[in-house]
């Protein structure tokens, strides 16, 4: 078996008394796309921070393409793309200019840098823009851009935070079509995302932490297999008789007063008898998804 | 680790000193106009409007025309003013709105190297500007080649004091309205009290041992003894406190942008 790009064993980093990252262990393959979610303040950001040096660990190890990130931090750096999740382009430079100054600081020779440059301006569709000033972008060319310039230094490991957060679902598609592209051709990914659609379409693998710790692991199909099924059904406005019902019928229901969820529906029959006995609309049979996972794993209350 | 002196400081420093080298070459139509205009500006005021009043000023024995006594102060000034004004706003604004440094620190860069190249590049300023005050200068007659040719390195040397303070205030601030404090306590006395527009010895007693602790202090008496070409030993001990002076605040601005960056 090959080494794993990404190793962490009991990573963690605490602020004070606060356990932001609190003993997370995870790998992550060559040519994965793995997935870290999480809902806000679960410590994402704080992990993918560790992961490129900017913040220092608390406790644990972490090793990148098999080296320690404490000895050889620079090192690692040089092999790694990353895509914040704040916009810092640099207004102060034009598109093209953005990609030359930022080369430099991986020390990429001049001419091999502008060969890149415009072939990642090509990739992304922005050859048009070459010249344009930051300000004069649309979000998703921002965002394109930004991801152009991760990956200047030919990452072996490409870290996004949140990529597509903000855009309209054209440019969405957009920045998922290249991120497929770039799998395909073997890059190793790191996600993180607040769209489990996302998640569930580009992620191979991935983890739910929520304070600071790991909830699950898994395949996302596998996920939503073990957690909520293949299909769930959702009630508008249930009555009382129906909640007798699911319970004699011990269904596995999860009851947000206004609504009900019903999971792992594996056939229609439930959903039969339910549309036919109980509502005459307001009942629906529909795919079970990551988010039914993500939502039964980590509640439904608000986080700030 | 806090307060020592940074080892994380390789070549790649001059990486974040090219960035803004390549900014400034974008806008320098602009940025020349400054060091070019300035100097007319306090020639015209001071020479035309203020000479006739003030007359000859007696410096270490010599009679000098007021433009004479002034020309290595406006030189002295513009080299601070570029360099402290470079680490203050500019870099503030780098740092906390275009999270420029941010960017920076996801490349094989260091922090430390980052704010090398800063403090680096606002020297670099303070030398341009200097140079190009100069050459107007020289028009007018008022500084002593080739002695005056000294105030190149020297712009170097107190820029990088001014740009280690002013980088040290950015590792300080809570906002960008905060630089008023260091500017209303700090700069703007020295701009006065420094031996800049008069000679320090009509000063009382006490403000003249006061004024040794300022560096600008220190800057016009170097910078005006070149320009008029009359060297002491005892200048000695001005180009030693500069050097120690940045000696003292680079580490601490390296360790305070540490602190407030590094989380």
């Amino acid at each position: 078996m090959t080494e794993p790009v990404v190793e962490t064993e009991k990573l963690s980093k605490f602020y004070g008394d606060f356990k932001a990252v609190d003993g997370i262990s995870f790998q992550i393959g060559q040519g994965e796309c793995f997935g870290l979610l999480g809902p806000n303040g679960a410590g994402k950001t704080t992990t993918i921070r560790m992961l490129y040096g900017y913040t220092p660990l608390s406790s644990g190890s972490l090793k990148i393409f098999g080296r320690d990130i404490r000895q050889d931090l620079r090192a690692v750096k040089q092999h790694i793309g990353v895509c914040q999740q704040e916009d810092n382009l640099d207004p102060d430079l034009s598109v093209l200019q953005n990609l030359l100054v930022f080369a430099r600081y991986f020390d990429i020779p001049r001419a091999l840098a502008r060969q890149r440059a415009e072939e990642l301006l090509r990739f992304f569709a922005l050859e048009g823009r070459s010249g344009a000033n930051i300000r004069e972008l649309s979000g998703g060319m921002k965002r394109r851009l930004v991801l152009a310039r991760a990956l200047l230094n030919e990452p072996k490991l490409l870290i996004l935070d949140e990529p597509t957060t903000g855009l309209d679902p054209q440019s969405r598609h957009q920045v998922w079509e290249r991120l497929e592209e770039l799998k395909t051709r073997g890059l190793t990914i790191l996600l993180t995302s607040h769209y489990l659609e996302e998640a569930a379409r580009l992620c191979d693998r991935l983890i739910i932490i929520d304070h600071g710790r790991i909830i699950v692991e898994g395949a996302p199909a596998e996920l939503v297999a073990r957690y909520v099924g293949r299909e769930v059904i959702e009630v508008v406005a249930p009555t009382e008789e129906m909640r007798d019902f699911l319970k004699r019928q011990r269904a596995d229901f999860e009851d947000l007063g206004h609504r009900l969820v019903v999971y792992n529906q594996n056939g229609d029959e439930l959903f039969i008898h339910l549309a036919k006995d109980f509502c005459r609309r307001g009942c629906t049979l529909r795919q079970a998804t990551l988010e039914d996972v993500f939502l039964r794993l980590t509640g439904r209350e608000l986080r700030e | 680790m806090n307060g020592v002196w940074p080892k994380q400081i390789s070549r790649r420093f001059l990486r974040v000193w090219q960035r803004n080298f390549s900014v400034y070459r974008m806008t320098w139509k602009i940025n020349f106009l400054p060091p070019l205009l300035e100097p007319l500006l306090y020639l015209v005021a001071f020479g035309i409007g203020l000479q006739s009043l003030v007359g000859a000023v007696r410096f270490q024995g010599q009679t000098l025309s007021y433009m004479t006594f002034i020309a290595p102060a406006l030189l002295s000034v513009t080299i601070m003013y570029n360099a402290f004004f470079e680490t203050s706003y500019t870099s503030f604004v780098r740092m906390y709105y275009q999270k420029t440094f941010d960017a920076m620190l996801a490349t094989p860069l260091t922090l430390e190297e980052i704010i090398t190249g800063e403090i680096a590049w606002a020297a670099t300023r303070s030398l341009i500007a200097a140079a190009l005050m100069l050459t107007v200068i020289s028009f007018f007659g008022l500084v002593h080649y080739p002695q005056t040719l000294w105030v190149i390195p020297l712009s170097l040397l107190g820029g990088a004091a001014f740009a280690a303070i002013g980088m040290f205030f950015t590792g300080l601030v809570p906002n960008i309205e905060t630089f008023n404090l260091p500017i209303f306590l700090f700069i703007t006395p020295m701009f006065l009290f420094s031996g800049t527009f008069f000679p320090l010895e009509n000063l009382p007693g006490w403000a003249q041992v006061l004024a040794q602790i300022l560096p600008l202090t220190h800057l016009v008496n170097l910078a005006r003894a070149f320009t008029l070409g009359l060297w002491q030993n005892r200048l000695w001990g001005s180009l030693l406190y500069l050097v120690v002076f940045t000696l003292i605040f680079f580490p601490l601005a390296v360790a305070r942008m540490r602190r407030r960056l590094i989380r």
